[in-house]
């Protein structure tokens, strides 16, 4: 995974509540096979339209994207995640994110920013006045910083390490392979086995 | 202090704990299917790892699949390399599938408990949101993201953060004609999509007690759409029945021991939880939703609200634009909703009780003209039982199509789609924007309204059915 230690950008003012990964990539772009070429169907439905705020020329190039509560519900495809990524995202800001795509995006090195609705008003307000007005997220600080706009934020320790680190969670998995081994031998014999009966 | 049956679950598969870091869990059962699994088997290939436990392992293919001419190859080539990608990767790594045209193919939340493998106690992970559905079972189940799926193929363990409780108890008797559809909607739309966040429900108390292990299977299903990890009811003699004799399921002495410990899975009289909602079943009435996620719905017998009646700023925006997107006024009775298109299927409701539900209410009656009306079993199980029963005799006598298993329109990533601006009655488990096709709008609703609807052509109940109405025309 590609470490994240801090990032500076411009943002883009998503005013939308319950943004499901429905709509962040619709259903036929999940036949691919691989984790990439997402980027045409981020957002596809809502892209049709010229007025969609990602289409303006002035929001061109903006790689932190800033929404409204519940972002991210439904579907658990991570390729929500890729098409974010894909297209250049690299932080999203949000006062609540579903779980799942939470836990995905920081799989992946797309850090996900929990801020309270009235620091996310702010920013709207801020990047639709100024659209050039940059943004940092900091994650070694934990802040997020704009102009007239600092706002500490929460992300477990663990979390946070793995991203600074850019830390594969398979291979840290398995260095505790012993353990692993010693919870399998002491299963009990009625658990479900799928070998064919 | 007592531990509820989620933290007893949890705990009993605690492999690895740290402070300051996540639990390291074992993994039960791993369920795949061909969408969320591909990136997965190539990040193993390139890291040179195996599957650890391919005898926890099981997969079947049911989001691409076509519900029409199975036997022929699958028309769309992009559909079928994802198809084909699976069963390579199953054989390379000597993972059990189960393909299109085996008995045992279909959703695969439909399959896991049928075959007997989804038990009490146990956690089921599936790189697919609706895994919930397992928890009917009193198992730990959630859907997961494809890094984890690779994580879980690689260590069969996942590193995971700590859960908060909710406890939903539903009291009471749910009033005739009024099903678990109707009351996970009801729930969802009294919590918000968002309302479950961060924490593992667990639906308790009379009404849920007397649900069968199929309605049991719909309210947990659908947790995730109030946002929560998981949902779960605890196992009784209800579930061990349903178990009992299962191809997969725990024989001889096996079987005792197996009960002994569900047993003792049972949220403790002194437990608490961190969160607590109380339903009374009794109030209860069939329940559609007017929005865009599931958390907008009202009973059958109101009207479209108003987005101005909303307190919450976000709420109201997302109502009207709801409202914009779904070509609906506020104060229109959702009864004067006509549709064009009624979907019977899915992991929510594709098994056999929502099967004979539907066709218990078409059975002598006709689906109204103009109206298109699927029936798409959850598994080919399921199916078969249905035909046996004669109930695809009484869909098609009635004008609907009795088609094969899969997930078909409930996300249309096969042919079964809404055309733009078609309207759906579906007993599916999103009504998200273009969910079941390019600019289709979708109502949630039970298999009985489903039904009810396909006969009058706007959303409805049985109790708005007369013999009447049968030989009326639709829209007079």
């Amino acid at each position: 995974m590609e470490a994240f230690t801090t990032h500076t950008g411009r943002a883009v003012p998503l005013r939308r509540s319950n943004v499901d990964t429905d709509q962040i990539i619709p259903a036929h772009w999940l036949k691919k096979v691989t984790r990439d070429g997402f980027e045409d169907g981020l957002f596809e439905a809502w892209r049709k339209d010229p007025e969609f705020v990602l289409n303006k020329a002035e929001h061109k190039g903006a790689t932190v994207l800033v929404a409204g509560p519940d972002f991210g519900t439904g579907s658990s495809r991570e390729h929500a995640v890729w098409a974010l990524q894909n297209y250049g995202f690299k932080a999203v800001i949000s006062s609540r994110f579903a779980d799942i795509f939470r836990g995905n995006s920081l799989k992946n090195g797309l850090l996900t920013v929990v801020l309270p609705q009235e620091t996310v008003d702010r920013l709207w307000k801020l990047v639709e006045t100024d659209p050039a007005a940059e943004v940092t997220v900091d994650l070694v600080d934990r802040q997020v910083r704009a102009e007239g706009i600092t706002a500490d934020f929460e992300l477990d320790e663990n979390a946070r390490w793995r991203l600074l680190e850019g830390l594969d969670d398979i291979s840290l998995t398995l260095r505790e392979e012993a353990d692993i081994a010693a919870y399998e031998a002491r299963r009990p014999s009625f658990k479900p086995s799928t070998v064919e009966v | 202090m007592g531990r509820t049956l989620a933290e007893k679950v949890w705990d009993d598969h605690v492999v690895r704990h740290a402070e300051g870091e996540p639990d390291l869990l074992f993994i039960d059962l791993h369920l795949l299917h061909e969408v969320t699994s591909p990136q997965a088997f190539d990040g193993l290939r390139k890291a040179g790892r195996t599957v650890r436990r391919t005898d926890l392992t099981l997969a079947t293919e049911d989001h691409n699949t076509p519900t029409l001419d199975i036997d022929k190859p699958i028309a769309d080539p992009v559909s079928r390399a994802q198809l084909e990608t699976l069963r390579k990767n199953c054989a390379e790594f000597g993972v059990r599938l189960h393909p299109l045209g085996d008995v045992e193919q279909g959703v695969v939340h439909v399959v896991g408990p049928q075959l007997g493998l989804t038990q009490p106690g146990t956690t089921v992970v599936c790189g697919d949101s609706h895994t919930s559905t397992h928890g009917a079972f009193g198992a730990l189940a959630f859907g997961i993201g494809t890094s984890q799926v690779e994580h879980v193929l690689a260590t069969q363990t996942l590193p995971l953060a700590p859960f908060k409780t909710m406890a939903i108890t539903v009291e009471g008797e749910l009033p005739e004609g009024v099903t678990a559809k109707d009351l996970i909607l009801a729930i969802i739309a009294k919590i918000g999509t968002g309302g479950g966040q961060g924490y593992v429900i667990e639906y308790r108390g009379s009404a849920i007690e007397k649900l069968s292990m199929e309605a049991r299977m719909t309210v947990c299903n659908m947790s995730i759409e109030a946002g929560a990890r998981a949902g779960m009811i605890a196992p009784d003699e209800t579930t061990f029945a349903y178990l009992k004799g299962r191809p997969h399921a725990p024989q001889g002495a096996d079987w005792d021991a197996a009960v002994e410990y569900w047993r003792t899975l049972r949220t403790d009289d002194d437990a608490g939880f961190d969160r607590e909602v109380v339903i009374d079943a009794s109030e209860l009435a069939p329940f559609v939703t007017w929005g865009t996620n599931p958390g907008q719905g009202a009973p059958l017998s109101a009207s479209v609200p108003d987005p101005g009646s909303f307190e919450d700023a976000s709420e109201r925006l997302a109502a009207e634009k709801a409202l914009e997107y779904m070509g609906l006024t506020a104060g229109q009775a959702l009864r004067d909703i006509t549709v064009d298109t009624v979907f019977v299927g899915s992991c929510t409701n594709g098994r056999i009780e929502d099967l004979r539900s539907a066709a218990s209410v078409l059975s002598g009656r006709s689906v109204a003209d103009g109206v298109r009306m699927l029936v798409v079993p959850g598994s080919v199980r399921v199916a078969l039982q249905a035909v046996e029963e004669g109930l695809d005799k009484v869909f098609t006598a009635a004008g609907a199509e009795w088609r094969h298993a899969g997930c078909s329109m409930c996300l249309g990533m096969n042919p079964d789609q809404l055309a733009p601006g078609e309207r759906s009655a579906s007993t599916s488990n999103r009504n998200f924007e273009g969910r079941q096709g390019k600019g289709g709008r979708t109502h949630l609703v039970s298999p009985q309204v489903a039904a009810a609807t396909a006969v009058l052509g706007h959303l409805a109940s049985p109790a708005d059915l007369s013999d009447a109405a049968v030989s009326t025309p639709v829209g007079a």
